[in-house]
């Protein structure tokens, strides 16, 4: 502070720790509001039929398909159905979507979500930034207009979607051996030192507090960040942010349990019938 | 809170303390140092900084797709739609102006400069518009695999713009509402020197892809 000379010397102190307490204080009172977007439904399952457009036996015939495929691959493959858009266009709607539902695992983004909206007769292929390699644009509109397209102006809603997931699955399993081959390539490596690095920051921090508990202990006055019994006051750290909408934390609602943090970057295509 | 004077005892330490043991002590004041200042938000203007930088990072990335794709793209209408000569060139050039307008990550606060990179994509979001209502003139260009394939990807990636602008302006508006509000003012004046960056304007048209998609 450029005017703090001109202060006692007593006043400066219990000002800065004033502040010093104030700062402190307040780390533990921010944290970060999440958006919630009420309209957008749950992710209960595999398939969402929000629109009640399969019969209990296709959904179970389509989440099984889809369980394979991510048992296999860990892609996740996700069909949505809704009832209505509102005001956002289906390309808004399926990356919001996506996003709330963070498919695919945080590091790879491998998820891909084929979403359905009957009134609006739209539906769009929202790929993850994982797979955007694999499932590409053209490909996805591809699936949309030769396998999907042709099922749903018939009005077999089932048929459609089951094509149209059994496309992406073939579509995502010649990628998938790719993978196998060169898995350095794709998965973010976590750094080896890590783990050695918070061992020896804990032993650090248990050091000074043996030797400060031998220094108190030999010469007498209690200190200003310590209890009046002697136990340490514990600060807790920041909250962390940045896992927003992985599993469970974003959605809030729902199982929620297997949206692994993915995100997608508007990739794939979309189309009508 | 303690009232004692807190200075002096700790210079008493610092006297009969073991060099190990002051080092240890400046090592835990420091710590606790950073996470004072963490909670006043001092570290919250970088973040949001690099999040917004990151965020206009992916914004260029995906005009400069949309820009790989043309070539291309007017080369396979070229072999259909000879005679639309004038449009073609209409989309090359506003191609080569878009392109050469590119904002490095630490001027996005400098307006002009933004005004024109959105000029210029704007520019060549109109010319693209207006090859893809020509392009529906022709039956054989409409069916020919080449084309729909560069169709679905500029749709993509035109979609892909739109994703990376709608992040892009709401990474700058947490920046900007940190940069001018309490207690990021402070920090931005004091210590960052941060001036709030650009965003995009919603002017009439430019913030939605140009309608490529042709009855399919």
């Amino acid at each position: 502070m450029p005017d703090g000379s001109a202060l006692p010397a007593g006043f400066q102190q219990r000002l800065r720790l004033l502040l010093g307490a104030l700062c402190l204080g307040l780390t533990f009172l921010m944290t970060e509001a999440q958006a919630t977007d009420p309209a957008l439904p749950a992710l209960s399952g595999r398939v969402v039929d929000a629109a009640r457009l399969l019969d209990p036996a296709a959904i179970r015939r389509i989440s099984d398909k889809l369980a394979a495929h991510e048992m296999a691959t860990s892609d996740q493959v996700v069909v949505a159905t809704v009832p209505k858009l509102g005001d956002l266009t289906i390309e808004d709607y399926g990356n919001r979507l996506y996003r709330r539902w963070a498919l695919g695992t945080k590091d790879r983004n491998n998820g891909a979500l084929l979403l359905i909206a009957p009134t609006e007769r739209k539906m769009r292929i929202e790929v993850g930034y994982g797979l955007e390699g694999a499932l590409t644009d053209a490909l996805a509109k591809t699936i949309i207009t030769t396998a999907i397209a042709p099922k749903f102006r018939t009005g077999d809603f089932a048929g459609g979607i089951e094509a149209g997931v059994d496309a992406i699955i073939d579509v995502l399993k010649g990628d998938a051996e790719q993978w196998q081959r060169r898995p350095q390539l794709r998965s973010d490596g976590d750094n080896p030192l890590a783990p050695a690095i918070i061992v020896l920051f804990i032993l650090l921090i248990g050091l000074i507090m043996v030797v400060q508990s031998r220094q108190t202990g030999r010469s007498g006055p209690a200190r200003y960040h310590r209890t009046r019994d002697g136990r340490w006051i514990m600060l807790p750290g920041a909250p962390s942010g940045g896992w927003s909408g992985g599993s469970g934390s974003g959605s809030g609602s729902g199982s929620g349990s297997w949206g692994g943090g993915g995100s997608s970057g508007g990739g794939g295509a979309s189309g009508d019938w | 809170m303690s009232t004692m004077p807190l200075v002096p005892v700790g210079m008493r330490y610092a006297r009969t303390m073991p060099r190990i043991v002051r080092v240890l002590l400046m090592t835990a004041v420091l710590g606790l140092l950073g996470t004072a200042l963490a909670g006043c938000g001092y570290n919250t203007i970088p973040t949001l900084d690099e999040r917004a930088k990151g965020a206009w990072g992916e914004v260029q990335n995906q005009y400069q797709r949309r820009a790989d794709l043309i070539p291309n793209l007017v080369e396979t209408v070229k072999g259909f739609a000879q005679q639309e000569r004038e449009v073609l060139t209409q989309v090359i050039e506003a191609r080569a102006k878009a392109t050469q307008v590119k904002i490095d990550a630490s001027t996005l606060n400098d307006p002009a400069r933004f005004k024109e990179f959105q000029d210029a994509q704007a520019g060549l979001s109109g010319a693209l518009g207006r090859l893809m209502v020509v392009a529906e003139r022709y039956p054989d260009l409409k069916s020919n695999q080449n084309f729909l394939a560069l169709q679905s990807q500029l749709e993509g990636t035109e979609n892909r713009i739109t994703v990376a602008r709608r992040d892009y302006i709401e990474a700058v508006r947490a920046y900007n509402t940190e940069v001018r509000t309490f207690p990021g003012v402070i920090w931005a004046k004091l210590f960052w020197g941060a001036q709030p960056m650009e965003t995009f304007t919603a002017t009439a048209g430019s913030d939605r892809p140009p309608n490529v998609r042709f009855g399919s």
